[in-house]
């Protein structure tokens, strides 16, 4: 009696230490994981899931690696291999480890044809149909890595230099990076050409990047959702028929928007001091 | 050189399939593509990590159907044949244990074993689980980002970077912290293998008339809980967490162990 008392105190004892342990392993694993999954500027494969899908996703296989850095263009003019664009992330690297991705001053995405490195995912974490078009061929105009980011500061082509490296770099050359022309009043004689890139074309294969002459790149490539804004739905634009369309046939007066503003009127705006 | 038959066969499968991998991304090859996570074996069948492939699933991602395919795959394999084999047999973190397991014997540190009450070998069933739910409340696959197993693999494949450290602290925690630290106690790939493998047809036989008790297979088998039969009775080695390796095979004298395929019905 007092034996099987012991054993089940000795039971219940380990059992508690089990559990207790176990939660204290499950903290910090938790925690561990939570912040290396946080490196937010990446730049992903072809036809990637959005950050949060694909970290779930990517099964850290490298076989999109792989086909990357062994398709049959990948070559040298003097036929030996190249650098691969897709890297593996290593520890180090500051990115969650085992999953692909690309820097592209290293290496920039050549953005093939036939997009070896999506195909051969097999968790879906590159996912063939956002890089297939209505004809159901791949089409690799249709990635969206990132979206290219002129710093016009450090543009030498806004200081009124001759400089077009990025537009000449560009696969969608015209389309993804059109050259504007604008005079140059300081010299009176000049004309600026200013890159500016059109983000519904961009792939963000990073080619300008890497073709980029200064000493840091006057214009990268970010993930798409830290190079874009948002205007909000609220807008919409008077002129354009299609997006009138959204506030459908109903009248000024019955539409509403309420925001933190919209409590005051729209002349109180100009008339209150900003609170900092 | 008898004595180290297993020892080689399994060093030449282990260096060969990472072989394999290697030149699947050096020199193209499509032998066997990937890493363990997932794999493609002569191009087109499809191999999964079925842990790994658990840990998705938990993070509620909806995999494509090559990987749930590859996962059926391979637990079917072990399930069948293997065993634990994975462990001993593939993965590469295994030499890496082996040697420091091996230094512990060289260096008497075996004498001086602390008993490390916290630390049982059941610990890695609860990392398993562990491992699942920390993976549904991140929402990514929990054990992947610090896997030894694939960062070791991806290191030969791709490059080390500063991964090596990881490799290098597993060294470190079997040779001074716990004896067979990783593999025997914390890996819950291991244990996801033990249970996966528990019914597997290639066993160990004991023939407990042959033996003459000297513990030699004690001595170098990395889980010798599973040898509880020695010098005992006549049976075959049916836990799971053997992992096949043969070292009790390679070190007997007496010809008292050997593969056999495992025997249902009363006699086992």
């Amino acid at each position: 009696m007092a034996n099987s008392d012991n054993n089940r105190r000795k039971f219940m004892a380990t059992t508690l230490q089990s559990v207790g342990l176990t939660a204290l392993g499950g903290l910090l694993w938790s925690g561990y994981t939570d912040e290396v999954k946080a490196s937010p500027l990446v730049l992903r494969p072809p036809g990637a899931l959005a950050e949060e899908d694909f970290l779930k996703a990517c099964i850290k296989c490298g076989l999109c690696a792989e086909a990357c850095v062994n398709r049959d263009s990948n070559k040298n003019k003097d036929g030996s291999k190249r650098d691969g664009t897709l890297q593996m992330a290593k520890g180090g690297d500051h990115r969650m480890i085992g999953t692909p991705f690309f820097i592209p001053t290293d290496v920039p995405c050549y953005m093939c044809d036939d997009i070896p490195c999506v195909p051969v995912c097999p968790s879906g974490a590159l996912n063939e149909e956002s890089v297939t078009n209505e004809k159901g061929e791949l089409d690799i105009n249709q990635a969206r890595m990132g979206l290219a980011v002129v710093h016009k500061e450090s543009c030498i082509a806004f200081w009124g230099i001759q400089c077009d490296a990025c537009y000449r770099a560009c696969p969608l050359m015209d389309e993804a990076i059109t050259l504007n022309y604008q005079k140059n009043e300081r010299t009176g004689k000049h004309a600026f050409l200013l890159p500016i890139v059109h983000s519904d074309v961009c792939t963000g294969c990073g080619l300008c990047e890497q073709a980029c002459v200064t000493e840091e790149p006057a214009i990268f490539v970010l993930p798409i959702e830290y190079s874009t804004g948002k205007a909000g739905d609220h807008y919409v634009k008077g002129w354009d028929k299609k997006d009138q369309l959204r506030a459908g046939d109903r009248n000024l007066d019955e539409i509403e928007t309420k925001t933190e503003r919209s409590e005051q009127k729209a002349s109180d705006y100009l008339n209150t001091e900003v609170e900092y | 050189m008898s004595n180290i038959k297993y020892l080689l066969l399994r060093r030449v499968t282990q260096i060969g399939l990472m072989f394999l991998y290697f030149g699947a991304n050096a020199y193209g090859w499509h032998i066997l593509e990937g890493t363990f996570g997932a794999s493609k074996l002569f191009g087109f069948i499809p191999l999964a990590d079925p842990y790994t492939t658990l840990q998705v699933l938990a993070s509620g991602f909806v995999l494509g159907a090559d990987v749930l395919l590859g996962a059926v795959i391979i637990t079917l394999f072990y399930f069948v044949v293997g065993g634990r084999a994975f462990c001993s047999w593939v993965c590469p973190i295994n030499m890496v244990t082996d040697l420091a397991n091996w230094l512990r014997r060289k260096l008497n540190l075996d004498k001086e074993e602390v008993n490390y009450r916290f630390l049982k070998r059941n610990a890695r069933y609860w990392l398993m689980v562990l491992g699942l739910i920390v993976s549904a409340v991140v929402g990514v696959a929990a054990f992947e980002v610090l896997s030894p197993i694939t960062i070791m693999q991806r290191g030969l494949i791709f490059g080390f970077g500063a991964g090596i450290s990881v490799v290098i602290a597993i060294f470190l925690f079997d040779l001074f912290g716990v004896k067979n630290g990783w593999c025997g106690h914390l890996c819950p790939l291991g244990a996801s293998y033990s249970l996966i493998g528990k019914a597997s047809l290639i066993r160990v036989k004991h023939d407990h008339e042959a033996c003459t008790n000297c513990m030699e297979c004690k001595i170098v088998c990395p889980e010798n809980q599973v040898l509880h039969m020695i010098n005992k009775e006549s049976i075959s080695v049916t836990d799971g967490e053997c992992t096949n390796c043969g070292r009790c095979i390679d070190v007997c004298g007496d010809d008292a162990l050997g593969f056999s395929i495992r025997s249902f019905g009363n006699k086992k």
